[in-house]
């Protein structure tokens, strides 16, 4: 708990504070979470449970259930490779591979220079382009295995 | 309520609008399998897919544990392919289970293995992957094993029901859901407070206490003075175990089990609960006259005293510094008992019959040792006492009815018997105060107010002009409310009493398992009624008693005549008090 700056705490209680009118104020909360730290550690749900009378046990179970949200935190550029059915038959688990090889990560990952995460989703209902690629919510449509060494490249520039 | 016109079987009846189809048959006369559903809707309900059944003009089989009945409805428990249909979703849960029924020890109580026994499930028809393993056996009372989870979400439920945050809770999805506390942490790293609430539920062995069986078998095969007490609330329900009704005392059939099961003595906690009332009373009173922190609370219940740790360290100064009773008779047994007969403290091997998994923490805890010994060695459940029994071909029933040792120490009252219920350990202080505080007798001896089940009871009470609020609460989430007001400075009591579990130690997480299908001969209602009976079998034993106020036991007085003074004097206070540390929820890993 200690690690936690006062500031970060009355913010989180802010968000709590903000659902309080709601019925069943967790998603709210825990998604406005996300958004606004990129990821949801035990300390912060000790905080959201201390505020909002909702146990630990509950909350850690509806952040584990969504694949949206997460425990660590993600990398700068969130790589999202739909493995949904269209995209799967369009060739998408070898475009995911190909990520995995050239940030030398598996999916669900992040690169130590804590840049790229790259994210399995199932259906994003992009079916048309499959197979479809999100970076940080930029699209990028029927995505082949030989584009991927140029988006890497696209961002890695980006920050050099 | 209205009522509808159903069919089950073809026969016609009449039932409520609105029964599940569950409650419906069974009112009816038919047992429809089912594992998850639990009394009061105390599960996640319609999980394990066990109760299917067919109805007339319904797309597919519906579970009937969340189906409400309705006008015209034909139901088919026996179809063809209702009956298969049980029987695989049996067989689903089977394959996805470690099957390991003869060391488990919830075998006579499973009932998973009961519904397999019903449907006819076969467990090797289908070969599948497993979940992933957590065997979390770190704290010294409860054993979570998710091989054996079902996912009935029975002990999420209770926990948050009985303590209002629950600390255990479904994590992951698909096949890699589990039930477990945060992080799928082990219960020592979480909340938990080991009150085994959840153990009591839970269907299979996925939940159970840490057997401390071979503890005992160790000692008396090296040849320690084996002695053994046993707590109020186990008389009332240890003859469970052995298919007697629920709320038979069983009192001198249990010491005469236990005489011949080889302890070389068998005492009775109640006089160590004697013991307590007079050192609480006397702190109470000590409180109120000099200005000491009040209200002050009760700290009997181990299980009270893991949540007050975690949850209230602030407020640790409120709870009574006094042992729980059975800690108290080990430190008197060990520091007073053993010289007096000639024993070697360090030779002597006391045991505890318990109807409680938290006891068997807290005779580990630092605080709890006297002068570097463990004043309790070994907690057993009742049902532990039930197996040990068992597995020595004693015939329960038959037993003779035998009387507890009283040598030195031992006698008790009536007063001691009632710590086993909700209230009861007011009761009893009170009885004890109000002589200390007017000098006489309370010429009623009960104290009504304090008794029931209602989550928290209050009463004014006028002790010869001296008038003192005091309130009782069992199961956390009723404490809460007392303690929320505490800290915010606005209490009006002077006494509260505290116990973990929802009714007090009668339905400890350590009593016989309660499960309606294993209980033929009771009322449908157990699930409801069981702890009203289990308690008039204490208040009976209360009645029977001569002696029913603390002060009066003839040996209690007689201790503290020949070795401890008097009440909270210097040598009860080595022996009798300790201390409380504030402890954070979740250790950091």
């Amino acid at each position: 708990m200690a690690r936690l700056s006062d500031a970060s705490i009355a913010k989180i209680n802010e968000i709590c504070d903000r659902y309080v009118d709601e019925k069943t104020p967790l998603m709210m909360i825990l998604s406005a979470i996300q958004e606004e730290y990129g990821y949801i550690p035990l300390e912060v749900q000790e905080i959201v449970s201390e505020r909002t009378g909702i146990s630990v046990a509950e909350i850690y179970g509806v952040v584990t259930f969504y694949s949206f949200f997460s425990l660590q935190p993600k990398g700068k550029y969130v790589i999202g490779c739909c493995l949904g059915t269209a995209c799967y038959v369009k060739g998408a688990q070898q475009v995911i591979d190909k990520f995995s090889e050239l940030l030398n990560i598996a999916p669900g990952g992040t690169t130590e220079d804590g840049m790229f995460t790259l994210d399995a989703l199932r259906c994003i209902g992009a079916c048309g382009i499959a197979p479809a690629v999100t970076i940080n919510g930029k699209v990028y449509p029927k995505l082949k295995v030989s584009d991927v060494p140029a988006v890497v490249e696209e961002y890695r520039k980006m920050e050099a | 309520m209205a009522k509808v016109n159903i069919k089950i079987e073809g026969i016609s009846y009449q039932v409520e609008e609105g029964m599940t189809i569950l409650d419906a048959a069974k009112q009816c006369g038919y047992n429809i399998p089912t594992l998850c559903a639990f009394n009061n809707g105390e599960c996640s309900r319609g999980s394990c897919r066990v109760c299917l059944v067919e109805v007339k003009g319904a797309r597919g089989l519906v579970a009937s544990c969340v189906y409400p009945v309705n006008e015209g409805m034909e139901i088919i428990i026996s179809s063809p392919k209702a009956v298969a249909a049980r029987r695989a979703s049996v067989e689903l849960l089977l394959s996805n289970h470690s099957m390991k029924c003869q060391q488990c020890d919830k075998n006579e109580y499973c009932e998973l293995l009961h519904v397999a026994k019903v449907t006819g499930a076969r467990e090797d028809r289908f070969i599948g992957s497993q979940t992933p393993v957590t065997v979390d056996q770190i704290t010294p009372s409860i054993v979570r094993d998710t091989s054996k989870c079902v996912l009935c979400g029975r002990c999420v439920e209770r926990c948050k029901n009985a303590h209002g945050k629950g600390v255990l809770g479904f994590e992951k999805r698909g096949f890699n859901t589990i039930v477990a506390p945060a992080e799928n942490r082990s219960l020592a790293d979480s909340p938990c407070i080991l009150c085994g609430q959840c153990v009591s539920v839970c269907p299979t062995g996925a939940l159970m206490e840490k057997s401390e069986i071979a503890l005992v078998d160790e000692a008396m095969k090296a040849g320690k003075y084996v002695v053994v007490q046993t707590a109020p609330a186990v008389r009332a329900a240890l003859g469970e175990e052995f298919g007697m009704k629920i709320g038979t005392p069983v009192t001198g059939k249990m010491v005469a089990a236990l005489k011949r099961l080889g302890f070389q003595k068998v005492f009775d906690t109640n006089y160590a609960a004697d013991l307590t009332i007079m050192e609480e009373a006397t702190e109470l009173l000590g409180r109120i006259k000099n200005g000491g922190k009040l209200p002050m609370i009760t700290s009997c219940s181990p299980g009270w005293v893991n949540y007050a740790e975690i949850n209230y360290g602030d407020l640790l100064g409120h709870l009574s510094s006094c042992k729980s009773p059975h800690e108290m008779f080990g430190a008197i047994l060990k520091h007073y008992y053993a010289k007096e007969i000639g024993v070697n403290p360090e030779d002597m091997f006391v045991v505890s019959i318990m109807p409680c998994t938290a006891k068997k923490y807290e005779k580990e805890r630092d605080q709890l040792k006297t002068n570097g010994l463990k004043d309790v060695d070994a907690v057993l459940t009742t049902r532990e006492l039930g197996k040990l029994i068992k597995r020595s071909g004693i015939d329960f029933t038959k037993l003779p009815d035998e009387e507890f040792d009283n040598d030195l120490v031992g006698d008790y009252t009536g007063a001691g018997v009632i710590f086993g219920v909700t209230g009861g350990v007011m009761e009893a202080a009170l009885r004890t105060a109000y002589f200390a505080l007017t000098g006489k007798e309370h010429g009623l001896v009960k104290f009504e107010a304090v008794r029931g089940f209602d989550g928290l009871k209050e009463a004014e009470i006028d002790i010869n002009g001296t008038k003192l609020w005091i309130a009782v609460a069992h199961g956390m989430k009723n404490a809460k409310v007392l303690l929320d007001d505490i800290r915010a400075g606005k209490s009006k009591y002077a006494f509260i009493e505290i116990m973990g579990c929802p009714g007090g130690c009668i339905a400890g997480g350590g009593q016989p398992f309660v499960k309606p299908q294993f209980l033929p001969n009771e009322d449908a209602d157990i699930l409801d009624t069981f702890k009203a009976k289990r308690a008039a079998a204490l208040y009976s034993e209360d009645e029977r008693q001569t002696v029913r106020q603390s002060h009066n036991n003839p040996q209690i007085k007689a201790l503290y005549e020949n070795f401890l003074g008097e009440p909270n004097s210097h040598k009860a206070h080595e022996l009798l008090h300790t201390t409380y540390a504030a402890r954070v929820a979740f250790t950091e890993k």
